[in-house]
């Protein structure tokens, strides 16, 4: 299947006139997959039987012509338990963990009509910016397989750039949809905290983490969180606000949108290319009649230093339940269960989530706790403030995404604070739990892409895709097919 | 900050974890960077704010106190590691040579 070449519209319209069934395009699926992931290396499990007996249930009772997603194949990050089909987090903890149902975000696309193809790679438990620290395999970026495809949705965002797939399920903590993205040139989305359950997700800190869509375009991005948005009593997290339609605002102008850039994130150490981006997008959102205002948000870059206690922290708690009892790996040749406890977690555990439960650990613990927790939380309602301010004058903020296009493998390894800095421009959005998305904004002279990172205030997709497609309408950087193995 | 080789071991022990000794120096010297990072917060006036735990605006959810059908037991211990007769199996809790404390 040629997903770079069709949207969900256009795939949709072909299923409802009969040129193509639900089960031509999954065998079609599969053999593009097959075809591309010797060069991509996206999938840890294949849902190929499975996928294919539903394809042709959907072909028995028909297409709902009504329905966008109906028959349309889709991949989900490896974090989120999927019935039946093996779930690992990329941690030879879970590596035979089979679960016994499917997480909310997962559930809702499939009473959608829409179908799991497989299980997508990424860092160990979401915990990393390359999708290096996957205990199973490298995942390539989709423009140049000597790169990185960022993370921790390293895998949803090479499957979707490389067109084996046209959308998938990607998780945010710090970044890890809207980074990924912007190094393979996708729509990455991470909704406001609260708007889809968590409910599934394997988690990881479960005050920042959120599910969203990866996809080629937004009007596409939009139609998968039409699909799993919304409160469910699997989540008390979950906001009962009422459910508007995503793209009710995509293709009106942005006239008179007040935008702002936060000097703070255009002060620090950017690539040439990816400031030149940010410069052009502003031209951009300018000539379609918005206006754009430097502004400042001084404490957002403290996220970092944030992040790294609040994460950590809730990290540690989370992973506790990784004792080797009850499920995931057990350790040999243990002699008493104090032995299964440290054993399973040191051998099943790879060094970045040890890393931080360690830290974690060190922040919360006694005669620590005010000093790292306390003060984060403190400085973690500066930043929330921040945005609230700024945004009873600004209708949305622009920046870029990344401070550069993907980097080489191994460059950042040996290094923790280097790659921790890869999030420094959007886990401030994390900790605000605002709506945040990374889009195709450019290119570096090298063929890498550059994402363009946009934010609205809490609850406010629409305006953000509505942004986000007019400046996609205005530009042609979606429109641009990455080269995998000397092939289009 | 400082952090020595004892703390390290002290919160690994603490998370449940063990490290070679090659291991613990190396990452000593890395919680060490990390948290001296972190640590820059301590320059911010935060006199007077209040903490942020959660960003919803949920309070306390409350739900009617009616029991539901909960999961197949079968389905509960497919992921077990070792169970007998619908018990998981674990060693004994103590060796034997601990039985004197």
């Amino acid at each position: 299947m040629d997903y770079l070449k069709n949207d969900l519209t256009s795939l949709h319209q072909m299923l409802v006139n009969k040129e193509l069934s639900a089960s031509e395009l999954m065998e079609a699926t599969f053999d593009g997959i097959a075809k591309r992931e010797p060069q991509i290396d996206a999938f840890l499990a294949m849902n190929k039987d499975e996928a294919l007996k539903q394809a042709a249930a959907i072909d028995q009772r028909g297409i709902n012509a009504d329905n966008v997603l109906d028959g349309i194949p889709v991949g989900i990050k490896d974090n989120m338990v999927t019935k039946g089909l093996t779930t690992t987090a990329a941690s030879k903890m879970l590596e035979n963990f089979n679960p016994i149902y499917n997480a909310t975000a997962v559930e809702r696309l499939e009473n959608a009509g829409m179908v799991v193809a497989g299980k997508l790679n990424l860092d160990e438990f979401a915990m990393g910016s390359s999708t290096e620290t996957s205990a199973f395999k490298k995942t390539k970026n989709a423009w140049d397989q000597t790169k990185v495809p960022g993370g921790s949705s390293g895998g949803p965002a090479a499957a979707v750039a490389s067109g084996e797939l046209i959308a998938a399920l990607g998780s945010d903590t710090g970044g890890s949809i809207r980074q990924p993205a912007a190094f393979n040139g996708v729509v990455g989305f991470k909704p406001t905290y609260g708007r889809v359950s968590r409910y599934g997700l394997i988690a990881f800190s479960s005050s920042l983490d959120q599910i969203g869509p990866m996809t080629r375009n937004v009007k596409d991005n939009a139609l998968i969180l039409n699909a799993i948005a919304g409160q469910d009593k699997h989540d008390f997290t979950t906001s009962p606000r009422e459910v508007p339609d995503f793209t009710s605002k995509i293709g009106k102008d942005i006239k008179g949108m007040h935008i702002g850039v936060p000097k703070e994130f255009m002060d620090v150490d950017l690539q040439p290319e990816v400031r030149e981006a940010v410069q052009n997008a502003i031209k951009t959102f300018e000539s379609l009649g918005a206006t754009v205002d430097e502004i400042s948000l001084p404490h957002s870059l403290n996220g970092i230093q944030v992040y790294y206690i609040v994460a950590t922290s809730e990290a540690s708690s989370n992973l506790q339940r990784y004792d080797g009892i009850r499920y995931g790996f057990r350790a040999k040749d243990v002699k008493n269960l104090e032995d299964v406890y440290v054993r399973s977690r040191s051998e099943g555990f790879g060094d970045e989530v040890k890393r931080r439960i360690m830290l974690g650990t060190f922040s919360l613990s006694s005669g620590l706790y005010d000093e790292f927790f306390g003060k984060a939380t403190k400085v973690r309602t500066l930043i929330c403030n921040e945005f609230e301010n700024i945004f009873k004058d600004y209708d949305l903020i622009l920046g870029p995404t990344t401070t550069t296009a993907a980097f080489g493998f191994g460059e950042k390894t040996d290094d923790p604070i280097a790659m921790y800095m890869n999030d420094l421009l959007t886990i401030p959005m994390n900790l605000a739990g605002v709506p945040a998305m990374s889009i195709p904004g450019g290119f570096t002279k090298n063929g890498l892409p550059v994402g363009i990172h946009l934010v609205t205030p809490r609850f406010d997709e629409e305006t953000l895709y509505q942004a986000g497609y007019a400046f996609e309408q205005a530009t042609d950087f979606h429109n641009q097919i990455p080269t995998i193995g000397g092939q289009n | 900050m400082e952090i020595t080789k004892d703390e390290v071991k002290k919160i690994a022990s603490l998370s449940k974890l063990e490290f070679t000794n090659q291991e613990l120096e190396k990452f000593t010297k890395q919680l060490e960077d990390i948290m001296n990072m972190s640590h820059q917060l301590s320059k911010i006036n935060t006199d007077g704010v209040k903490p942020t735990i959660n960003v919803t605006d949920a309070v306390n959810i409350l739900r009617e106190d009616v029991a539901e059908k909960g999961i197949d037991r079968n389905e509960l211990m497919k992921n077990v590691p070792e169970h007998e007769d619908g018990f998981i199996k674990v060693p004994a809790i103590i060796d034997e040579g601990e039985d004197n404390e």
